[in-house]
């Protein structure tokens, strides 16, 4: 019973692309060495390998940009599968490794299988998950029903079909990178051509067919593309991970910018790194394996955009919380200030820092850390347990004083909410209404003085540093607020 | 290309499997029933929530799993594999929904993005291990299956009766395992399939149901691999419930069709895989993709024109 699950266990780890592909077997292993005999570019093999991974990189970065914005970031995973028969029609031909055979092999079967999830789609109530899914393994057991009988073929077993499977970065040859050089430039003409017409259709299909175009067409241009840089792809990761190196980097490259241009440079560049990183680290760990350490690589750079990203990643939006949080409580407690000072009818420009907490039902001592804050931003100074604004602070209270009660006149004026169900509205409204749409509502209401429970709405005069309040309480007459 | 597909000899095809080697016959044929019988009971399930390649997520990144398992245990015990595949499919899923929540990442892609770093994470790791000592590992097994080898397993014998192959009686009392959490709780698993927003309403938490169906997925799976592959489960996830929802719109016929697909892919796959002398998971996947074929040419006029049955929510 152990060992048949130990059996099991180890049957899945065979899954890893670890028997082939590794680069400089050394006896002695020393990292300074070899990372030197990696930058000086003078073996051969590190040459084809580093530009083989590089191109790998920026191939798939391209193609992987348009699958993740076109939502079939899993086609790449099913089209990876779907190829596998094709390379074993391909090898058939003629019975050789004959990369020219092979390669239009696994494209034809590439594309049928992006004809299948289409027709899967079309005439049945099937969703895209299980298209996909009915191509991914059905392709892949024809596939896998093909290699195991060339295998009983004479000549079959030394057939290196394997390597399909699993990918041989290290092994690439003259041939492979030239075979990914020629794709990448072709993925690149393409793409610079048609750029304008690859975007508008992933973008909105719909107006693109009412202009007449074919989407089909380019849908299935955009698959055979992507079934080239599959395959040309394969004999370096293989086929499990070549669907990391499509999406991992344009995911990553997502993130990071919302034009169409800017992503598909990111994501050709985060492929080309992760490709380096991964025939370094290959190169210089000893006896390593290359494909999972490029997928590492650039998972490595996923993680950094999606918690550095300036606008998506997550620090900097958990920052932004936290600092709209603290605007928010600081504009409170200006606010309060400012109510204790009007109860007080504006007599005393100091207010007690005990009544402050009352009114922002804190204890003594929360309000006492509320206020510090209002210091350290320059809002207010704090002397012997009292508090008083600095004119930037005065100006600020106004202003949210002024948002607070023109909504809540704006509420019960024209929404004709009842007075007394315009205050929660308002508590939330107050620090997000910009400047414009507040000269608007004091349009809309006639630069009204008076909020509906009868409170003064502090005026344009006030917020721009003119006189304290009491004055315009004392020679309050009219609507004569603006300047 | 002569002799790339062999002739069909009634004799050899038909005749001697069932004559001479019944029991290696036999016993392939059950573990390949077993085996889509129990992914095709899940699967249904994960079609109904479009989830189909969640099984693909996790049957991949359960190597990261056993990896960690066996540097940590050194051994292979059926409740370490359990628990690490439990632990993975979870991590997985986890991972998936997290880059969901917390970036505009769309699910599909964060699906490929968790279970392809997963997979290299684990395949870096076993490479480690291996440095340490030597791990004899067969890559041909995972790609194949070992199906064929099912029989050469030693039997089990519980109480003086002798069950069969261990893999076989593994699977088995997964199966029935499966099947008494399918009756216990058939009412919520459809509920919290087919209409969420009506689950919540009652009181069911959905996301415990979620969770549940993934650790029960990964446990499947964990236990199906040995005889089909990783990716060759995925297509038993999926394969059969398409068949089954291609024929049917209610849910106890279509486990009636999931076992039916079942019994006969593994029965003609065998077949077929003797005949043209490849992979018996291989041909049973093969079979299997066509009878799902043939359901869609007998059924297409009728579907083509009903209206979209998920659209509702």
């Amino acid at each position: 019973m152990r060992t048949g699950w130990l059996a099991a266990g180890l049957v899945l780890l065979a899954a890893a692309p670890a028997e082939a592909a590794r680069i400089g077997e050394m006896v002695e292993w020393d990292f300074g060495a070899q990372a030197a005999r990696f930058f000086s570019l003078q073996d051969p093999s590190v040459r084809y390998a580093l530009g083989g991974s590089m191109l790998l990189g920026l191939c798939c970065g391209l193609m992987g940009a348009f699958l993740v914005v076109r939502k079939l970031a899993l086609m790449g995973d099913a089209l990876s599968h779907a190829v596998l028969p094709g390379v074993a029609l391909g090898f058939l031909w003629g019975m050789t490794k004959n990369p020219a055979a092979i390669f239009a092999g696994a494209v034809g079967a590439g594309l049928l299988g992006a004809v299948v999830v289409q027709w899967i789609r079309a005439t049945t109530k099937h969703r895209e998950d299980a298209a996909l899914g009915f191509v991914l393994s059905s392709f892949f057991g024809v596939g896998i029903v093909l290699f195991t009988m060339i295998q009983n073929l004479p000549g079959g077993a030394k057939s290196g079909l394997d390597g399909f499977m699993f990918g041989q970065a290290a092994a690439l040859g003259p041939e492979d990178v030239w075979l990914l050089a020629g794709v990448t430039v072709l993925a690149l003409g393409a793409v610079g051509l048609f750029y304008k017409e690859y975007v508008l259709t992933s973008f909105d299909e719909g107006f693109a067919r009412s202009l007449g175009w074919p989407v089909k067409l380019y849908h299935y241009s955009l698959m055979l593309l992507l079934a080239f840089a599959i395959v040309s792809a394969l004999q370096a990761v293989g086929v499990v991970l070549v669907s990391a190196m499509l999406i991992i980097p344009a995911a990553a490259a997502f993130l990071l910018t919302d034009r169409m241009g800017a992503m598909l440079a990111w994501s050709a560049g985060f492929g080309m790194l992760a490709g380096a990183a991964g025939a370094f680290f290959s190169f210089t760990g000893r006896s390593l394996p290359t494909g999972p350490f490029m997928v590492l690589a650039a998972a490595a750079l996923f993680v950094l955009a999606l918690l550095f990203a300036p606008r998506h990643g997550i620090v900097g939006r958990l920052w932004r919380r936290r600092s709209r949080a603290a605007r928010i409580r600081r504009e409170n407690t200006l606010k309060a200030i400012y109510h204790v000072m009007e109860d007080g009818g504006f007599r005393e420009e100091v207010v007690a820092v005990d009544g402050v907490a009352a009114r922002r039902h804190e204890t003594a001592a929360g309000a006492g850390r509320e206020i510090g804050e209002l210091q350290r931003a320059g809002l207010a100074t704090e002397a012997d347990g009292r508090v008083a604004f600095t004119p930037e602070g005065r100006q600020r209270a106004c202003e949210i004083v002024r948002n607070h009660r023109l909504w809540e006149l704006y509420l019960t004026n024209a929404a004709q909410l009842a007075p007394d169900h315009v205050h929660e509205d308002a508590e939330v409204i107050e620090h997000v209404l910009g400047d414009e749409t507040v000269r608007r509502l004091e349009r809309r209401l006639n630069f009204a003085r008076r909020d509906p429970h009868g409170k003064l709405i502090p005026g344009l005069a006030d917020l721009a540093g003119g006189p304290p309040p009491t004055a315009r309480v004392a020679g309050f007459g009219g609507k004569g607020g603006a300047p | 290309m002569t002799g790339f597909v062999p002739a069909f000899e009634w004799q050899r095809v038909m005749v001697q499997p069932w004559t001479e080697d019944f029991m290696v016959s036999f016993w392939i044929v059950v573990m390949g029933f077993f085996v889509a019988a129990t992914c095709g009971l899940v699967g249904t399930y994960l079609l109904l929530r479009r989830m189909a390649l969640v099984g693909d997520a996790i049957s991949h990144s359960i190597l990261f799993g056993l990896v960690v398992a066996f540097m940590i245990f050194r051994s292979g015990g059926t409740t370490v594999m359990f628990v690490a595949a439990v632990a993975t499919g979870l991590l997985t899923v986890g991972i998936i929904e997290f880059i969901h929540r917390q970036s505009r990442v769309k699910t599909d892609a964060a699906i490929c993005i968790a279970f392809t770093t997963l997979f290299a994470a684990g395949v870096v790791l076993l490479s480690l291990a291996e440095m340490k000592g030597p791990v004899h590992l067969d890559a041909e097994c995972v790609l194949y299956g070992e199906i064929a080898f099912v029989p050469l397993d030693p039997a089990v014998e519980i109480f003086g009766l002798t069950l069969g192959p261990a893999p076989v009686v593994r699977i088995a009392g997964v199966l029935v395992g499966l099947l008494v959490l399918v009756a216990v709780f058939y009412k919520e698993l459809l509920v919290t399939s087919f209409d969420p927003a009506l689950a919540r309403s009652l009181g069911l938490r959905t996301g415990i149901w979620h969770y549940g169906l993934m650790a029960v997925l990964s446990i499947v799976i964990v236990s199906v691999f040995e005889a089909v592959g990783a990716i060759l489960a995925v297509a038993m996830l999926v394969v059969p419930p398409m068949f089954a929802a291609q024929l049917s719109d209610r849910l106890p016929v279509r486990f009636v069709l999931v076992f039916l697909h079942a019994a006969l892919s593994s029965l003609l796959g065998y077949q077929v895989s003797v005949w043209l002398n490849c992979s018996p998971a291989g041909a049973m996947v093969v079979v299997g993709a066509l009878l799902f074929l043939l359901a869609w040419a007998v059924m297409r006029p009728r579907r083509a024109v009903l209206p979209d049955p998920t659209v509702h929510a």
